[in-house]
């Protein structure tokens, strides 16, 4: 356990490490330093800037230097607003986080649930409007989702309130926001639970007179939460983009809606320190999601 | 006559699947006295394993009992309440099973799996559960058995967790035991010890085994009687001896011709030829007919019916009935000479 | 004829009356006809049957078909263009704007009355007063086409490493299985906006004047990303298949015999795993398609005018209250899509994938 743990933080480490550099490299691609763009000042001025912002030294020097500046959370200035960006990523993502994370959690509860519905009810109608709904779900683009329902139940309907900052009504956006990962983890706990309740060991649960209650809650339930697990990961890199679309949508000020906004503006040093800072949150979260898979997968041997 | 422990009678069970109706098990009846060990013998698909799984009634779906009664004291279980079966499974008969790698819940250590089984049949409290299955485990001679209650079943090797399973099916002690196909997936050294063990055991604790094989040989010398099965049906039956020597039925006889043996000088063995028969198109007459080296035209037409060979044997086979008309033929010739 | 009663066995046969024609040896032909067989079917051909029963996946088949013929067809008779204001008696119609369906503008109308016959817009017009309809259409084809064109990309590369990787096996498959885990940790969907924002300036001059200027730098960064990225998920399931396979008798005894590597893989590997390759990519059509609907939505989707039933559904959110239509066409279009694509996937998973035959 041990090896594979230092094995996998390695692996991360340099993914992270990989990120940083495709994304500074990249940016240093772009055709145009980023005082350029403002009407030209003099020479001596541009000068002094450059050397401000390291630019008169080499790409790789500049991008060490962009690296320790991050190791020390200094994120670089933003072009457009000139703040931190260190301090509106903060600022930003306490509310993206809520909003993720209450679409995860909901969308993990829901799907476990209906998912072992569909399974025990395989092929009567729990189980084939559970599927029907969640096949739909995982084919409408999340924008599209979105505007539907902000225009049926709050604009139309006025069930429940648009988000605004002085009434901050989250119902919708986690809706929108977790469907699609709560149909994914629906149809896999499904097709999980299928394949475990097909199993050796269940029979010979049923064969001791184990009542079909604890047959599935103790001994399939948990079998097939295993490879939910490993969805884990990948449904916070989901989320994390969803975001983007679902906060644009609502017009909610989180940190998605502010990389949108800097793609439009096209304020690199925001999209670079966003795309880093975003990298490295999906890469912890799969990093975590693997290792819990392997504690908690007594099937696999530890080498 | 006391009424036999397990009287199995006419039991048919289905499979609904795409292409049809599979019979599995085609109207098959026996009975298994108390303390004995009864063999059931025949190749994959022949239905062994269905009709364990009947008696049981851990069939999943779409498998079902169509027909027939399965009799325990005199009690017919196909009727009973899904309370009662829990009642009756593990506690009056328990099963082991073939693959002992898969058959063990891999998230579980093997005390829990033990102990439930203990906990849901017997009065016993959680310590006085966890004493039994520690004494189980030493009776199927599992070596260091505190350490192995706290081990996860991936950590033991394949003969242990068989082990295992027959400690867990016989922590209840119940009146039957099945063991379906329960060396198959085992090394052949390992293979005569677990044999070895069960009927130690059988000795010890006088339940009574249904052992359920598709290899005549492992079984041969521990059962008192033996059930050759083919295509769902019973095609002979009688005690080990007579089956293994004086085969009254073509199939047993392809059965033994393709076992190596030490008694006879075969040069090699002989095999059945083809595949078995469709089940969900089931032809009429002798299921073995078109596999048969001696098949009649009767065989094509007729289902043979379960005929006396002696007291102890009887075979469904038309063989024996044209043996005993050429005997008459020749018989009457002598006479008219 | 009457028999020994005494020598049969108990049971009293002479009640049977049993025909002693009937004791004679049956022939092989006899014994043929007896045994009614299990249709014999091939592996393709029970997973066509299996298919054809799964009244989902023909739906979605159905659909897709129809859809394909259309979005082919349709334009090549329809009156209007994507990229062109709608214009009446050769003179731009500026009152064509944000028409409901099947309605005209004043100038159509004045048209009509002079007895000119106009086609309708059958989902009304855009705010640049362009025929929606065609556009839509032309939206599905932008999407089928990144769709099928990324899954394609995805495809060949995949292929391609992950069976060189697999059937070499060794040091070679550790080093291309670690350049895989690499590239599979990192975040797709955020490499996919970094690299459009990059390659759109970078890309962007260069360009001009090519055919690739009218898809738009944009697409070409999908695509490019997909190249560069999504292949790794195709890469490790055909070298799971090929390491599966491998060590098959048939393959082994191809080697023995001889064949060259190229062979084996072609020959005997890649038949055996072309359904699950199959299934994958039939999924991985919807997720471009999705793709390149979320790039569109932060505003990196295809270059204008052309449209793609991403930005057009993204264009009609503004509008959303007073035209729901623009936004629903498009939506639902790209709904049928990536549903059918979905359903279909599934449907051929059920039929053809070995796991799931027992």
């Amino acid at each position: 356990m041990l090896k594979y743990t230092v094995k996998r933080v390695l692996l991360a480490v340099v993914t992270v490490f990989i990120i940083a550099a495709i994304t500074f490299f990249a940016m240093n691609a772009i055709p145009g330093g980023p005082f350029d763009k403002e009407k030209a000042p003099d020479p001596a001025v541009q000068a002094v800037l450059e050397a401000r912002f390291n630019l008169d030294k080499p790409v790789t020097q500049q991008f060490i230097i962009y690296l320790g500046n991050l190791l020390h959370g200094d994120f670089g200035i933003s072009l457009k607003t000139g703040r931190e960006i260190s301090q509106i990523i903060r600022e930003k993502f306490a509310v993206s986080a809520k909003l993720g994370g209450m679409a995860a959690g909901f969308a993990i509860l829901f799907g476990l649930i209906l998912g072992s519905v569909a399974a025990l009810c395989r092929n009567r109608w729990p189980d084939r409007v559970i599927i029907f709904l969640t096949t739909l779900f995982v084919s409408v683009p999340s924008f599209v989702l979105a505007t539907i329902l902000l225009l049926v139940f709050a604009l139309t309907l006025k069930w429940v309130g648009v988000f605004s900052t002085t009434n901050p009504n989250y119902v919708l956006p986690v809706i929108s926001l977790m469907l699609y990962p709560m149909s994914y983890i629906t149809r896999l706990t499904k097709s999980s639970m299928l394949d475990v309740l097909g199993q050796d060991y269940i029979r010979t649960a049923r064969a001791k007179g184990v009542r079909e209650g604890f047959v599935i809650f103790k001994h399939a339930l948990r079998n097939a939460l295993i490879p939910v697990i490993t969805y884990v990961g990948p449904m916070i890199a989901g989320i994390l983009t969803g975001s983007m679309v679902i906060e644009t949508v609502f017009t909610i000020g989180g940190l998605g809606t502010e990389f949108v906004r800097s793609i439009n503006n096209q304020d690199y040093p925001m999209i670079m320190a966003t795309t880093i800072f975003l990298a490295v949150l999906m890469v912890i979260a799969t990093l975590i999601s693997d290792l819990v898979y392997k504690l908690v997968d007594p099937k696999i041997t530890f080498d | 006559m006391s009424t036999p422990l397990l009287q199995v009678k006419n039991l048919c069970t289905s499979f609904n699947v795409d292409s049809g109706e599979v019979r599995a098990v085609n109207g098959i009846s026996f009975n298994l006295e108390k303390g004995k060990v009864l063999g059931i013998v025949g190749e994959s698909g022949s239905g062994k394993s269905v009709t364990a799984y009947s008696i049981m009634r851990i069939l999943v779906e779409p498998g079902r009992i169509t027909g027939g009664q399965i009799l325990f004291n005199g009690e017919d279980i196909v009727q009973y309440s899904r309370k009662q079966m829990r009642e009756f499974r593990g506690k009056r008969v328990s099963i082991i099973f073939q693959d002992p790698m898969t058959s063990l819940n891999p998230v579980y250590t093997i005390g829990n799996q033990l102990r439930e089984a203990i906990l849901l049949h017997t009065d016993r409290n959680r310590e006085q559960a966890n004493a039994r299955a520690l004494e189980m485990l030493q009776l199927v001679g599992v070596n260091e058995p505190e350490k192995r209650l706290k081990q996860y079943p991936y950590e033991l090797s394949g003969g242990m967790r068989q082990r295992v399973m027959i400690a867990m099916a016989l922590a209840c002690e119940p009146d039957i035991l099945i063991a379906d196909e329960p060396t198959t997936a085992l090394d052949v050294t390992i293979q005569a010890q677990i044999l070895e063990l069960m009927q130690e055991l059988q000795r010890k604790m006088g339940m009574a085994i249904i052992m359920i094989t598709h290899d005549l040989g492992v079984i041969a010398d521990m059962c008192d009687e033996i059930i050759v099965m083919y295509a769902g049906r019973i095609c002979e039956r009688g005690t080990a001896d007579e089956i293994f020597y004086n085969p009254r039925h073509e199939y047993t006889k392809g059965l033994m011709r393709s076992i190596p043996r030490l008694d006879t000088n075969h040069a090699r063995l002989i095999p059945i030829a083809g595949s078995p028969v469709d089940l969900t198109n089931m032809p009429k007459g002798c299921a073995f007919a078109s596999r048969c080296d001696r098949c009649m035209k009767i065989c094509l037409t007729e289902l043979p019916e379960e005929l006396d060979i002696n007291d102890d044997h009887k075979a469904a086979c038309w063989m024996n009935v044209k043996q005993v008309y050429d005997e008459a033929a020749a018989e009457k010739e002598a006479e008219s000479k | 004829m009457t028999y020994n009663a005494d020598k049969l066995p108990k049971k009293n046969l002479l009640s049977l009356q049993i025909d002693p024609r009937k004791f004679e040896w049956a022939s092989d032909e006899e014994k043929a006809q007896h045994e009614t067989m299990r249709e014999s079917t091939t592996f393709f051909r029970d997973g066509m049957r299996k298919l054809r029963r799964n009244p989902l996946a023909v739906a979605s088949l159905i659909v897709l078909v129809c859809l394909v013929l259309t979005i082919v067809i349709v334009p090549m008779f329809y009156p209007y263009s994507y990229e062109q204001m709608i214009s009446v008696n050769g003179k731009r119609d500026k009152t064509a704007k944000n028409l409901a369906p099947f309605q005209y503008s004043k100038n159509e109308m004045k048209a009509i009355e002079d007895g000119a016959k106009i086609f309708p817009h059958i989902f009304g017009t855009d705010e640049l007063c362009r025929d929606y309809f065609i556009r839509v259409l032309y939206g599905a084809r932008v999407s089928l086409a990144v769709g099928l064109f990324a899954s394609l990309i995805v495809l060949v590369i995949g292929l391609l490493y992950g069976s060189i990787s697999g059937y070499f096996g060794g040091k070679v498959d550790m080093v291309m299985m670690r350049i895989v885990d690499i590239i599979y940790s990192l975040p797709d969907t955020l490499m996919v906006i970094l690299l459009s924002v990059v390659l759109n300036q970078v890309l962007g001059t260069t360009l001009q004047g090519t055919v690739l200027a009218k898809v738009g730098t944009n697409m070409i960064s999908l695509f490019v990303v997909f190249g560069v990225l999504y292949w790794v998920g195709m890469a490790r399931l055909v070298r799971g298949q090929i390491l599966s396979i491998k060590t098959n008798e048939y393959v082994l005894a191809a080697r023995a015999m001889g064949a060259k590597p190229g062979r084996i893989i072609r020959r005997h590997i890649l038949p055996n795993c072309m359904s699950v390759i199959f299934i994958s990519v039939a999924l991985q059509i919807p997720s471009a398609i999705f793709t390149e609907s979320f790039l569109s939505f932060i505003g990196l989707g295809v270059q204008a005018p052309m449209p793609s039933l991403g930005s057009l559904a993204n264009a009609a959110r503004g509008g959303m209250q007073s035209y729901p239509y623009k936004m629903v066409f498009p939506a639902v279009i790209i709904c049928l899509i990536v549903l059918s694509f979905n359903l279909l996937g599934d449907g051929l998973r059920d039929a053809f994938d070995p796991k799931l035959r027992r």
